[in-house]
Order: structure tokens, then sequence, then C-alpha cells
């Protein structure tokens, strides 16, 4: 993508967050909320976030992980456990990507 | 606050080298830092960008990340419609996910009064500094950091965490499984439309789920109903 693209990409992805942060805020009178939107609402984060992150973490070049020897599957999995026990953010970065850099690094995975 | 800058510091940090990894370069870099201030917008399209999708779909992918923000934006109305529009327009740049945690602990009864927007400024303050300093030393150190360690990969782990805040009930969790299996199935179409299809089956199913939920009445045998 030509660097002028990723510009305009930007500069749109700029306006999305104004527009979202701003949604109810911005108008100078009372926006009613659908009852449809609410209920969508709560899936469409969701979905975006899982359609975009599965394939980066069980696809390489665009076919499903064949090895078992994938830094990726133990790194994720580690994070999902760390998750689940302690719902900490950081700490799932933190953990997965050590065990992702001990299996790059340790045993070239 | 302080823990929390420590958390949002390392989010930017990730998000700083992805971008650069993603191929933005360093002023692209800098600059969607400063401009979009989204954390998992960013990372969302990051992907996007580096596979040249076309703009709209960019565009569509980081809407749907960013839908929850249209949900705070109506708790946040109580507080801030008094001001003058001009400001209003200022504030919702600033307005993250933490800044909306904290500000509705400390002032959990909507209604506007006078020392929300000093408590709102320090927060936002705390919050932007620490995310952009952060991106600004990941966008930094992104390049000496070789390619092989995949640490663009933080960024999906970071994405595996949201993803686990937001599955809160069986309809959740049932949206996330469809949504995964329609991500897969429909990944051979291009510009990464396979994202588009995942959430309109998940919001179908979703809302399936929500209207046709039987009461927590004794289950009847027999599906006439």
């Amino acid at each position: 993508m030509p660097a002028w693209q990723i510009l305009v990409a930007i500069v749109g992805l700029a306006a999305i967050t104004v527009l979202t942060r701003g949604f109810f805020v911005i108008p100078e009178r009372e926006v009613p909320i659908p009852a449809w939107l609410r209920e969508a609402l709560r899936y469409a984060p969701l979905a975006a976030l899982v359609a975009v992150l599965l394939p980066e973490i069980a696809m390489t070049d665009d076919h499903l992980i064949a090895t078992w020897r994938d830094a990726r599957i133990y790194a994720t999995a580690t994070g999902v456990l760390v998750f689940c026990t302690t719902r900490h953010l950081l700490g799932t970065i933190l953990a997965g990507t050590a065990v992702l850099l001990a299996l790059r690094l340790g045993l070239g995975w | 606050m302080t823990g929390i800058s420590l958390g949002i510091g390392a989010w930017g940090l990730v998000t700083g080298v992805a971008m650069v990894k993603a191929g933005l370069g360093v002023p692209l870099s800098i600059a969607m830092s400063l401009l979009v201030f989204a954390g998992s917008a960013q990372l969302a399209a990051l992907p996007l960008i580096a596979h040249g999708a076309p703009l709209w779909v960019i565009w569509a992918t980081a809407l749907c990340v960013n839908l929850r923000f249209i949900i705070f934006s109506a708790g946040w109305r109580p507080y801030f419609a008094p001001l003058p529009r001009r400001q209003r327009l200022w504030i919702t740049y600033f307005m993250a996910d933490l800044n909306y945690v904290a500000f509705m602990r400390r002032f959990p009864k909507p209604a506007a009064m006078s020392d929300q927007l000093p408590f709102l400024w320090g927060g936002v303050a705390m919050n932007w500094t620490a995310w952009q300093a952060m991106s600004l030393v990941g966008i930094v150190l992104a390049d000496v950091i070789p390619t092989r360690w995949g640490l663009g990969f933080a960024g999906s782990l970071a994405l595996v965490g949201i993803t686990g805040t937001l599955l809160v009930d069986r309809g959740t969790w049932i949206a996330a499984v469809v949504a995964a299996c329609a991500a897969f199935a429909a990944f051979a179409l291009p510009f990464h439309l396979n994202i588009v299809v995942a959430i309109a089956a998940a919001i179908a199913i979703g809302v399936l789920v929500d209207h046709f939920t039987p009461p927590a009445t004794p289950a009847h045998s027999g599906s006439d109903a």
C-alpha cells in the first residue's frame, strides 16, 4: 500500500475514533438509541476481534498450521491460561510473549 | 491510576512495535499513534493495511472494534451535554476505555458537577501521555528488534485478553464460536471480507440467542411452543 494511501487510512481511522467516542455526546439534542442497535452492538466488537485474531494465531501463509512446533500455539495457550486465572491483560501479554520468545529463540520454532 | 498507566504503557509499546513491523515506517507510525489514539482499532487495522486491503474494509473493521465507544458515549452524555460543542468534540478524542471506567467509578450519579472536568483531564493526561510515550519508544525500538522474534504477536495476545473480557455469558460465547467458524470458512474471500461475514453471522446468532433463550422456568418437553 503506498504511503499516501496509508495516510488516508490513518486520517479516516482518526475520524472514526472521534465519531465513535463522541457519538451520543456531540449532537446538541438527545438521540434515542434503537433497541436493535443495542443488541447488535453487544456482538459486533467481539466478532470483529475473533475474526481478526484467530487466523493470525492459527494460520501461516493462508493455511492452517500443520505442525505442533509453532511457538504461537504455546504462547496463545499460555495467554489464555493466564487470562482465565488472573483476568489480567498485562500479565496475559507478558506471559505469552515470554513463552513465544523462549520457543523462538531457544528452539527456533 | 498509576497501575493503569503501567498497563496502558505496555499496551502502547506493543502497538508502537506492531505499527513499524506492519510496514508503516517511523513517520506514519507516529502519525497513526497521535491521530488515531485507539489501540485495539490500530492493532486490528494493521494486518489489513499490511495486506493492502481496501480502505473501506480497514475503516469498517476499525468501526466494529470501536463500537463499544458508541455505548460509552451514551454513558458520557449526561455529564458533558451542558458543555459547548467545540469543547465536547475536543474531549471525545481523549475518552479512552480506562478513562470511562475510572470516571464512572468516581461519579456514579449521571449528573453534571463542577469537579468532573478536572478529574477527567487529570486521568486523560496520565493515560494519553503514558500511551503516546511508550508507543513512541516502541516505534523507535522496533527496528532494533529482529522481525524473527515475532514481537508483533504481543498485539495478538492483547487481543486474546480483550476478547476474554467480552465473553460474559452464553450469548457472547456462542457468537464468538460462530464468528470463529465463519472467519475460517470464509477465509478464501478477498480483502479480508471474512471479517465482515463473521460479524454478520455473530450478530445474527447472538440476536437469535437473545430472543429465543427460554425463560428460566422449569423446562417442558415438546417443542411446539
